[in-house]
């Protein structure tokens, strides 16, 4: 596993899948970033955590209006 | 008029002015803006269906008003002074760890979020954590997400690129994520 984490962190790092996360919410990501993303997140427990915050955050604040 | 409408209006004003400063960071325009959407709101009482709340139909109307008023003040839409510094994230990058990008202190658990949506105390703490939110950042963030704008609006209202929103969004959610960890999942998991 720790391997497998390794070769992805080069083909997408964390601070790179956080990136494609945020923009995600702003547009939808071209094929190459987004299977990068979906690559990443099946392997690293930290930015699937971080993706689920993400779209907690957009709901808290539709919820701040609502 | 029914009064009971007015008064209900009433009730959001400091919810509007909040999010009013938060975009405008002009606390006279502000209260100007959120005059005029009052005011708009009771003369267009009869454009209230009910189908949403009276709070999201206000947000509704304050979007209008907020976007006028940044045509209005065309000189400096976006405080300059910070501008740049917004844009660049390289204050950000000490949350990953070089030369790989791994996190540094990577994302707690925070357990079932959802409840915190049904506490008061919770937007409180979302409240404080936008006011710490650099300028435009939190001006950009609060029309994206609160106002509900599309990202090319925003860009075209504010004249900058769609990398500089890109950058600018980015930074917002990495900070009030912080943020929200920091004093109100790990506080929470601490009384529980």
């Amino acid at each position: 596993m720790n391997l497998l984490k390794r070769a992805l962190g080069h083909i997408l790092s964390c601070k790179d899948a956080t990136h494609l996360v945020s923009r995600m919410q702003e547009r939808e990501l071209g094929v190459f970033s987004r299977w990068a993303l979906r690559l990443h997140l099946a392997a690293c427990e930290a930015c699937t955590r971080f993706e689920q915050q993400m779209r907690f955050l957009r709901e808290a604040m539709h919820r701040y209006r609502d | 008029m029914d009064p009971e409408f007015g008064k209900e209006l009433e009730r959001q004003r400091s919810y509007l002015l909040r999010v009013a400063r938060l975009q405008l960071r002009d606390a006279a325009l502000a209260e100007d803006v959120v005059q005029d959407t009052l005011a708009a709101a009771l003369t267009a009482q009869g454009g209230f269906t009910g189908k949403s709340t009276v709070k999201t139909w206000l947000t509704g109307i304050l979007k209008h008003k907020i976007i006028d008023a940044i045509r209005r003040k065309q000189r400096e839409p976006l405080l300059a002074s910070t501008f740049d510094d917004e844009c660049d994230i390289e204050d950000l990058d000490g949350l990953f760890k070089a030369p790989f990008g791994a996190w540094d202190s990577p994302p707690a658990e925070w357990g079932d979020p959802e409840q915190a949506l049904n506490r008061s105390q919770f937007f409180d703490i979302m409240d404080f954590c936008l006011e710490k939110l650099p300028p435009n950042t939190a001006r950009v963030f609060m029309m994206r997400e609160v106002m509900g704008l599309e990202s090319d609006e925003i860009c075209k209202e504010l004249a900058i690129t769609a990398n500089n929103l890109w950058v600018i969004l980015y930074r917002a959610r990495m900070s009030l994520r912080e943020c929200l960890e920091q004093n109100w999942f790990k506080e929470s998991g601490a009384r529980a």
